[in-house]
């Protein structure tokens, strides 16, 4: 059984099909990363994957188990799959700690005594201890975006999801923020991204997808899809992020 | 410019005491209930059914639109025509809550509505309850952007409950008009008066200002 099994999955808003019919696995341990242009569905996958948007058609299990809005143990599925998102999306009234800790305390993973060395171990994976007690504002857009990782890490998530994590920074941080995605990467965490890292995405990834027009165009092997794309729209798109 | 004389005033102290703490009642019982129908106000016109909303409406709309006085007459005068009789006081905090409660959903809401959904679905994605997410992510930037109106709202109020004296409720303003009646000292009541207000007023900001320097210590970018 593949840890997320994704069959068939139609997604409408309103009257505008934005997935047609994606069928995908995610194997434990892959590193599944998803490109493609503007507007064909990137995101809203994504955001299927932990029930963020309700799908009109098609399935999608989390470890064996059908994922809805609706679901049984929706807040169980979602402590077990972390998101980190292009925007950050820390909290900005809360110290680095308590963004960490927030959700491992308030569902009885440790206990407040506990909670601050976890901050400290997960901070110091990104290579953030000394800001534990900083406020995002704070921050650099490459440390926010690290926090924001450590955030999921403390949770210790079965799968990290990332949308366009890079996109928002200044491109001095990019670097940063890719090298703990792909410390992460070795350590063997299963994780999806959206990107426009070309390099992350041939590099680092062990599985391509190219979305287009709402459908999974073309997937495989990165570096065979890189050198040998099989569709003019995905030779195109190659060719225009190089 | 006659002679000022507060002495014959003095001789009232009791009822000038008498007189704050009745208005500091009603500004506090105005400012509690106001806040209970603002924050369940708030919430059930976000997300309440169809009906709620359009009579929260309605509610809204007819007391920010017509004049205070009026909705204090209504309750005191033309309520006990249908069997509900009420004390002056009693009128008033009534008259006041209303009145309170209705800008209160409406800051409440602006507050509510002025957290991004990016925050909530962030909150969201942790694996946190509903009233998790309202509780530790919404609520405490929400308070902090409504801060400056909900305190301007309150001072407002506070030196509104003086409409109470119109159905001799026994606040200050009304204090007032009883020891003019009686020592014909105008220039000096109403300067005092006046005096207390100004100082009751500048020290609840005083102490909302420490408040929210407190309360409110992350930083925003700007
Ligand atoms: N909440 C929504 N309501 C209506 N339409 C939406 C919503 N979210 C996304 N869409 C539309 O769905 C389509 C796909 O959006 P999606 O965000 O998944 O694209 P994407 O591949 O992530 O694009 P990008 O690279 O720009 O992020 C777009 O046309 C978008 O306008
Ligand atoms: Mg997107």
């Amino acid at each position: 059984m593949a840890l997320v099994e994704i069959s068939d999955v139609h997604k409408s808003f309103g009257a505008l099909e934005v997935l047609k019919g994606v069928s995908l696995d995610i194997e434990k341990g892959e590193i599944v990363t998803i490109i493609g242009k503007s507007g064909s569905g990137k995101s809203t996958l994504l955001r299927c994957i932990n029930a963020l948007e309700t799908i009109n058609q098609g399935e999608i299990r989390f470890e064996g188990q059908p994922v809805s809005t609706t679901m049984p143990n929706l807040r169980t599925m979602r402590q077990k799959v972390g998101i980190v998102f292009q925007a950050f999306n820390l909290f900005a009234h809360m110290t680095i700690e308590r963004n960490i800790t927030l959700a491992p305390v308030l569902t009885g993973k440790v206990a407040k005594s506990e909670a601050r060395p976890l901050a400290l171990d997960v901070l110091e994976r990104v290579g953030l201890a000394d800001k534990i007690d900083a406020y995002p504002e704070q921050l650099s857009g490459g440390q926010q975006q690290r926090a924001a990782i450590a955030r999921c890490l403390a949770m210790a998530p079965h799968l990290m999801l990332f949308d366009e994590v890079t996109s928002a920074l200044d491109p001095e941080l990019v670097g940063e923020v890719l090298r703990v995605m792909e410390e992460m990467a070795r350590q063997g965490m299963t994780m999806v991204l959206v990107t426009h890292e070309m390099n992350f995405a041939r590099n680092v990834a062990t599985k391509l997808i190219f979305m287009h027009q709402g459908r999974v165009w073309e997937q495989g092997n990165p570096g065979e899809l890189f050198d040998n794309p099989q569709t003019p729209e995905l030779k195109s798109f190659i060719g225009a992020a190089a | 410019m006659p002679d000022l004389n507060f002495r014959p005033i003095w001789r009232y102290q009791d009822q000038l005491v008498e007189g704050v703490l009745t208005t500091l009642l009603l500004t506090a019982v105005a400012t509690i209930a106001g806040l209970v129908i603002g924050i369940a106000g708030a919430v059930l016109i976000r997300s309440g059914p169809k009906p709620v909303r359009w009579l929260l409406r309605i509610y809204i709309e007819i007391i920010r639109n017509t004049p205070v006085l009026v909705q204090i007459f209504i309750i005191y005068f033309v309520l006990p025509s249908f069997g509900l009789k009420m004390t002056p006081i009693q009128a008033a905090c009534v008259a006041l809550s209303i009145y309170f409660g209705a800008y209160a959903i409406e800051i409440i809401r602006s507050g509510l509505d002025s957290i991004p959904k990016s925050q909530i679905e962030a909150g969201m994605c942790l694996g946190i309850t509903r009233m998790q997410v309202l509780r530790h992510v919404i609520l405490p930037p929400a308070l902090r952007n409504i801060y400056p109106s909900v305190t301007s709202q309150f001072v407002l109020l506070l030196l509104g409950t003086s409409i109470a004296s119109q159905v001799s409720a026994d606040e200050l303003f009304h204090v007032a008009g009883f020891i003019d009646s009686r020592t014909y000292r105008s220039f000096e009541v109403y300067t005092l008066i006046c005096l207390i207000y100004f100082g009751l007023v500048i020290s609840f900001k005083l102490a909302f200002a420490a408040l929210g320097r407190l309360a409110f210590r992350w930083p925003v970018r700007r």
